[in-house]
C-alpha cells in the first residue's frame, strides 16, 4: 500500500493540486474554488470540534500543497453527504463528491487515518456487497455491531431489536441471511469480472499500475 | 388619441432613466427629432429612487433637474410616459414601432394641486418606494416626478370613489374614460435603454427574504434612508419600527453565483460602502455597519472611497459569504458563517440585514421585440445583428450612473449616424 504512496509522491513531486486533480474523483474542480466560505459556514462538520477541516479549508490546503495534512484529515470521512455545501456553492462545485473522492484516494494509497469508523463501515459494506453481488444485511449489521467486542455488540443489537423485528415483518430483512442464505444474484462470476475490469480501466485512466 | 410626429429620420429612445434621457438629449441637441418612451408615469428611472449618489454623495434630484431643464428647453423631444414598446418591424433606417399607452386618467391640465389625493380613500402599494408603504389611489409618484402630473390607479375606475375624485378637480384634468391605446410610429434608429431591475431576493433561499421582515434589499434601504421615503428618512426596521443601529450588509446576494446571476454586478460593493455612510449620518458613533464580502470591488477611482469607509471605526469588514440567516425571538436576524480570514465561525445577530442584490436587465434580450444579440445574462451586446438598435445604460451591462451616461452618449452618436445616412439618401 505505501508503495502506492511513494509512487504518487515521486510522480507529482510537490504538485499536490495536480495529484488531486488527476487521482481523486472530481478533483479537477478544486481550482475553481473562490474561497467564499459558504461551504464552511454550511458544513455541519464545522460546528463539531472533532472534525478538523470544512471543505473550503481542504481546498485551500490542497492548493497550498499541504499533502500530509489533507490525506491524514478526518474531514472527508466525516462528511455526512448532507449536500448543503454543494447546493449553496456559487461555483456549483460538486463538493460532496470531491470530499468522497479524496477520502477514497487517501485510502487507496494507504494514507487514510487509522481506525477511522466511516472507513471501517465503507470497507465492510464493500466487501459484503461485492462478495455475493448483493448486500447481506444481517451479516453487515453483525460485523458492524460487533466491531468493538461482543458485549458492545449485544448492547447495540438489543437497542435495535424492535427495528429489526419490524424490518423482518415488512419483508425487508431475512433472518436466513445470518447463515449465508437470503437473496443472492444470478451471475456472481460476471459481477466479479465486471468489477475487475472497472478497476483496470480506472487505473489506466489515472495513469498508474493497479 | 395621442398623436406623435415621427419619421424615418427620427430616433426612438426606449426607457427614460438616466441613460435614456441622456441619449434623447444628446441626439436632440444635435438637431434630431426624438421620441422618448417610458413605462413609468415619470422620467428618471431607478436613480431617482436613490437617496444619494456615490462617489460625491450628492442628491440624485440635482442631476435630474439639470436634465429636465435641458429637456424642457428642447422642442424636438416628445415624451410618452406609461408607454411600452410592443413590436418593432422594418429595418435600420426605416423602423415601424408599436407603442402601447396605458391610461393615466389625468390629462395635461393637471396643476398638481393635490385635491384629488385629499379626497381619495383607497390605498394602493407605493411602487416608487418599492412597496414599503402605501399611497392613495390618486397620487403623484414622487415629489420630484416629471411630468408633475397625478395618476389615478385603475383599481378605483368605475367606483363611486372615482366620481368623487373627478369632482374634486377644479381644472377638468381628470378623464375617467381614457382607454389603453396603441400608436404606431416611425424611426430610423432606436436606442434601447430599459435599464435594470434588482435580482429577486426570494430566490436566495438561505437568506429568507420575504419571510424575515428585517431582511431587506439595498434598493429598499435607499428608500429607508431618504427623507422622502416611507419612514421620513429614519432608519427603522420593518418588523417593529425599532431604530436599526447595528446593520449587516451581505455582498454578492445573487451575483457571482452560478445558481443565480453569473456576473458581478459591479456597483453593489460601492452601494453598500455608500450605505454605511447613511448609517453613520443617521446614528453617529452608535451606528455600526458590518460588511460581509467575498472581495470588495471598488473599481478604479472608487478605491479612495473604499479606503475612506475602511478607516471608519464604526464599519467592520468580514471576509465571508454568509451561509444562512436565522431569526431570534426578538426579531433580530442572525447571520451564520465562517470568516475565512482565520477560519472563525460566527453566529452574529444584527438589527437589520441589507442584501446587496445585483442587477439584471429589466427587459432581457430575448424579450426585446426585435432580432438582437444578448449575453447569457440577457444584457444587450454590441453586434451587427442589432442593425439600427443600440443599447445604452444598464440594458447593456451592470453599470453605475457615470458609465451608464457614457454608454448613452455613445449610443446616441451611433443613432445619429444612422439617421444622417437616411437624410443624405433622401436629399
Ligand atoms: C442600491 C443601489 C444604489 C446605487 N447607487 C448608485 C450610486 O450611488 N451612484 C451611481 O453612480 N450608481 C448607483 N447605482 C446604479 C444606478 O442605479 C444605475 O447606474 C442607473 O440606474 C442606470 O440607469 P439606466 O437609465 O441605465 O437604467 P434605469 O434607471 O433602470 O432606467 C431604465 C428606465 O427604462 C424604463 N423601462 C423599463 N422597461 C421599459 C419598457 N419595456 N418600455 C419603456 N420603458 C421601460 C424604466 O421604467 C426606467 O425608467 C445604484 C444602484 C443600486 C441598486
Ligand atoms: S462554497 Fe464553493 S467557492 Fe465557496 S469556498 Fe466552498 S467550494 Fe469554494
Ligand atoms: S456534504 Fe459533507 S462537506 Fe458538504 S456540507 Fe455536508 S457534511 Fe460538509
Ligand atoms: S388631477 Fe386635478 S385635482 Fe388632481 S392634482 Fe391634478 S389638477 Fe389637482
Ligand atoms: S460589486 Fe461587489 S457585491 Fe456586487 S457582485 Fe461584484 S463583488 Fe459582489
Amino acid at each position: 500500500m505505501s508503495d502506492m504512496n511513494q509512487q504518487m509522491t515521486a510522480k507529482y513531486k510537490n504538485n499536490f493540486l495536480k495529484e488531486i486533480e488527476e487521482q481523486a474523483e472530481m478533483g479537477d474542480w478544486v481550482k475553481m474554488c473562490m474561497q467564499c466560505g459558504v461551504c464552511s459556514g454550511s458544513c455541519p462538520t464545522n460546528f463539531h470540534p472533532g472534525w478538523d477541516h470544512p471543505p473550503q479549508e481542504i481546498f485551500m490546503l490542497i492548493r497550498a500543497g499541504k499533502r500530509d495534512e489533507v490525506l491524514n484529515s478526518q474531514s472527508m470521512w466525516m462528511c455526512t453527504s448532507c449536500y448543503n455545501c454543494y447546493v449553496r456553492c456559487p461555483r456549483k462545485i460538486p463538493i460532496t463528491h470531491i470530499m468522497h473522492g479524496i477520502a477514497e484516494y487517501a485510502y487507496r494509497i494507504g494514507r487514510a487515518p487509522k481506525n477511522q469508523p466511516t472507513l471501517h463501515l465503507s470497507q465492510t459494506f464493500w466487501n459484503n456487497c461485492t462478495k455475493n453481488g448483493r448486500v447481506n444485511e444481517v451479516q453487515l449489521t453483525q460485523t458492524l455491531y460487533f466491531k468493538d467486542g461482543i458485549a458492545d455488540g449485544i448492547k447495540k443489537a438489543m437497542a435495535m431489536q424492535a427495528a429489526a423485528l419490524g424490518l423482518v415483518k415488512a419483508g425487508r430483512l431475512n433472518p436466513m441471511e445470518a447463515l449465508g442464505g437470503g437473496h443472492k444474484c444470478k451471475d456472481i462470476k460476471g459481477i466479479h469480472a465486471m468489477l475487475a475490469k472497472a478497476k483496470e480501466l480506472e487505473a489506466k485512466r489515472k495513469g498508474r499500475t493497479a | 388619441m395621442t398623436s406623435v410626429v415621427a419619421t424615418n429620420q427620427s430616433i426612438l429612445v426606449v426607457g427614460g432613466g438616466i441613460a435614456g434621457m441622456t441619449a434623447a438629449l444628446e441626439a436632440a441637441e444635435t438637431g434630431k427629432q426624438v421620441v422618448l418612451v417610458e413605462k413609468n408615469p415619470y422620467l428618471g428611472g431607478r436613480t431617482v429612487q436613490l437617496y444619494r449618489y456615490f462617489p460625491k454623495m450628492c442628491h440624485p434630484s440635482c442631476g435630474l433637474e439639470i436634465n429636465l431643464r435641458r429637456l424642457k428647453a428642447n422642442p424636438r423631444i416628445q415624451v410618452l410616459t406609461m408607454a411600452e414598446v410592443t413590436g418593432i418591424s422594418g429595418a435600420k433606417g426605416n423602423y415601424s414601432v408599436n407603442v402601447k399607452l396605458a391610461p393615466r386618467f389625468v390629462n395635461e391640465n393637471c396643476t398638481a394641486c393635490g385635491e384629488c389625493n385629499r379626497v381619495a380613500t383607497t390605498e394602493v402599494a407605493d411602487a416608487f418606494n418599492y412597496n414599503l408603504g402605501k399611497v392613495k389611489a390618486a397620487y403623484l409618484p414622487s415629489d420630484m416626478a416629471y411630468p408633475q402630473r397625478y395618476v389615478i390607479d385603475p383599481s378605483v375606475i368605475g367606483s363611486a370613489e372615482a366620481d368623487t375624485i373627478k369632482a374634486a378637480c377644479k381644472y377638468g384634468a381628470i378623464d375617467l374614460d381614457m382607454k389603453e391605446e396603441t400608436v404606431t410610429l416611425n424611426a430610423g434608429a432606436i436606442v434601447w435603454a430599459t435599464g435594470w431591475q434588482p435580482y429577486d431576493a426570494e430566490k436566495i433561499t438561505p437568506y429568507r427574504y420575504g419571510e424575515f421582515k428585517n431582511v431587506i434589499t439595498n434598493v429598499e434601504f435607499e428608500r429607508l434612508a431618504d427623507p422622502h421615503g416611507p419612514t421620513g428618512g429614519k432608519i427603522l426596521r420593518p418588523s417593529d419600527g425599532k431604530e436599526a443601529k447595528n446593520i449587516a450588509f451581505i455582498q454578492c446576494a445573487g451575483s457571482r453565483d452560478e445558481n443565480h446571476l453569473r456576473h458581478c454586478s459591479r456597483f453593489c460593493c460601492m452601494a453598500s460602502l455608500k450605505q454605511t455612510k447613511y448609517v453613520q449620518e443617521a446614528w453617529g458613533d452608535e451606528g455600526k455597519s458590518t460588511i460581509y464580502y467575498i472581495d470588495i470591488r471598488a473599481i478604479d477611482r472608487f478605491e479612495d472611497f473604499y479606503q475612506e469607509v475602511k478607516a471608519n471605526p464604526n464599519v467592520c469588514f468580514v471576509k465571508s459569504k454568509v451561509a444562512r440567516i436565522s431569526e431570534d425571538k426578538n426579531g433580530d436576524p442572525r447571520l451564520w458563517g465562517v470568516n475565512t480570514e482565520g477560519y472563525i465561525r460566527y453566529a452574529e445577530p444584527h438589527d437589520l440585514v441589507v442584501l446587496a442584490v445585483g442587477m439584471e436587465p429589466s427587459v432581457k434580450g430575448v424579450d426585446i421585440p426585435a432580432e438582437v444579440m444578448s449575453d447569457s445574462s440577457g444584457f444587450l451586446m454590441a453586434d451587427p445583428v442589432n442593425a439600427g438598435i443600440f443599447g445604452a445604460g444598464c440594458a447593456t451591462n451592470a453599470l453605475d450612473v457615470n458609465r451608464a451616461v457614457q454608454s448613452a452618449t455613445a449610443a446616441a452618436l451611433r443613432a445619429v449616424q444612422v439617421v444622417n445616412k437616411v437624410a443624405r439618401a433622401e436629399a
